[in-house]
């Protein structure tokens, strides 16, 4: 007994040892054990040559199916699963409340966009006007290659165009001071015409909309204070103006939001 | 749930269910009934916890119970024909013939094979994780994935001489693999190889 060294660990490297060697499923220790012995398996350490080289080629199978937008079927069935949990969220919030009341709700709920009543007057207009901003806003921020129609680099054309299809002279706000640059605009139908939606990028990638459009007010003043709303696919604040609706959306947090609806409103 | 959130694993559902299926058509009918299943059972799902990871679980089940039927009508009953089913077989969009090679070679792999492989390689998830997405033990989950990737080894190096092994982590060469075809029951839907 010259030496208190363990003998060198000379037992086959198994195929599972090769798989947490490869998925990186061993810990640094470990790692450099099976490296030392599989130095002594010239048919172990081919093997696993082998299985990392199909591994690599696996991992790019079907990549180009990553940049792919995603097709709409399956955007809708996301979206509307959120207009329904919205039913429920509600459902379990006003549990309390006598059933019949809950019932009318749900059934104005459902019938919400449908035309029948307007009873709930500027609520039910502005919670479409709400719904249909962050619909906007989820089916076009994911864009890869066609997140705007009119890019920012045609600013007085695109600033001209929806102002006219608007019928309400426009100028996409500046958020630079706030970080987000213009990316640019498009045209969208809405309710009850036409609506603009314009899209800004900070650097960081976040991307937000304000989306602008007519709304019907009827009777009451048409206009709004400032309101916040995270019911929605995305949160936003929004408000009224002369008969004009604006909601500022985006996933960021509440007082970033607050202070670049703050800006919006300013240059408007 | 917030749906931007599932919205954001749509592409990588996508991914995984077109590698598993073969099938471009077949992929994206999985994604669309996941979602679906998604939807409804959201309430079942716990904030908090891995939405990916409850995502490929609801997946796996629904994939699971069409394998299983579909076994059942190739018992009973009707064949494919080729002629009919050869538009479905192409790949939509610049599919290389690397990929359509390594996917074939993919196919004749058995079912809980291709699954545990591709969970493990291509979503890069742990084996504790692809053991309770597949409903098995972690012992399982390792020799399916060692049997998955000796037999895939063999299906790719199938057409090249052994000797020849083509350098590894370049593409070019490893387009020429060819997979030695065997009679599994599923050839009876995909073309011959050319």
């Amino acid at each position: 007994m010259k030496e208190d060294a363990l003998p060198p660990d000379t037992s086959a490297v198994t195929d599972d040892e090769l798989n947490t060697l490869l998925d990186g499923r061993c810990t640094a220790d470990q790692r450099a054990r099976l490296e030392q012995r599989l130095a002594q398996q010239p048919q172990a350490a081919a093997r696993l040559q082998r299985w990392r080289a199909q591994r690599t080629l696996l991992q790019g199978l079907h990549a180009s199916v990553l940049q792919e937008p995603v097709p709409p079927a399956m955007r809708d069935a996301v979206l509307r699963a959120n207009t329904r949990q919205r039913v429920v969220d509600r459902w379990w919030r006003w549990g309390g409340m006598a059933a019949s009341v809950v019932l009318a709700f749900g059934l104005g709920w459902v019938l919400r966009g449908s035309g029948a009543g307007a009873s709930n007057g500027l609520a039910r207009v502005e919670a479409d006007f709400v719904r249909q901003a962050g619909v906007a806003h989820v089916v076009y921020t994911p864009e890869q290659r066609h997140p705007v129609e009119v890019g920012a680099s045609e600013q007085a054309h695109l600033a001209q165009w929806l102002s006219k299809r608007l019928g309400k002279p426009l100028k996409p706000p500046v958020l630079t001071t706030e970080g987000f640059e213009l990316m640019g605009g498009r045209l969208l139908p809405g309710a009850e015409g036409a609506r603009a939606q314009f899209m800004y990028q900070h650097a960081d990638g976040t991307r937000l909309t304000l989306y602008v459009g007519a709304v019907p007010t009827g009777p009451v003043s048409g206009e709004t204070a400032f309101r916040f709303s995270d019911q929605g696919p995305v949160p936003g604040f929004y408000w009224i103006d002369q008969g004009f609706g604006y909601a500022l959306s985006g996933a960021l947090p509440r007082g970033t939001l607050a202070a670049l609806a703050t800006a919006v409103h300013r240059q408007l | 749930m917030d749906p931007n959130e599932l919205l954001a694993h749509i592409p990588g559902l996508r991914r995984y269910a077109r590698a598993l299926t073969g099938d471009a058509w077949a992929a994206d009918d999985l994604v669309q009934d996941t979602l679906e299943r998604a939807v409804a059972k959201r309430l079942l799902w716990r904030v908090g916890s891995d939405l990916r990871a409850w995502l490929f679980t609801l997946m796996h089940h629904l994939h699971a119970s069409q394998w299983q039927r579909r076994a059942g009508e190739r018992a009973t009953g009707p064949v494919m024909d080729l002629d009919e089913v050869q538009a479905e077989l192409v790949a939509p969009s610049h599919a290389t013939d690397l990929g359509i090679d390594l996917q074939r070679c993919l196919m004749q792999l058995p079912e809980e094979q291709r699954a545990v492989l591709l969970l493990v390689t291509l979503e890069d998830l742990s084996y504790e994780a692809v053991a309770r997405i597949t409903g098995v033990p972690v012992g399982t989950v390792m020799s399916r994935l060692s049997r998955a990737r000796q037999r895939l080894q063999l299906l790719l190096d199938g057409g090249a001489a052994p000797a020849a092994a083509a350098p590894p982590t370049t593409y070019p060469p490893l387009r020429r693999l060819k997979c030695r075809r065997r009679p599994a029951p599923h050839h009876e839907r995909r073309r011959p190889a050319p």
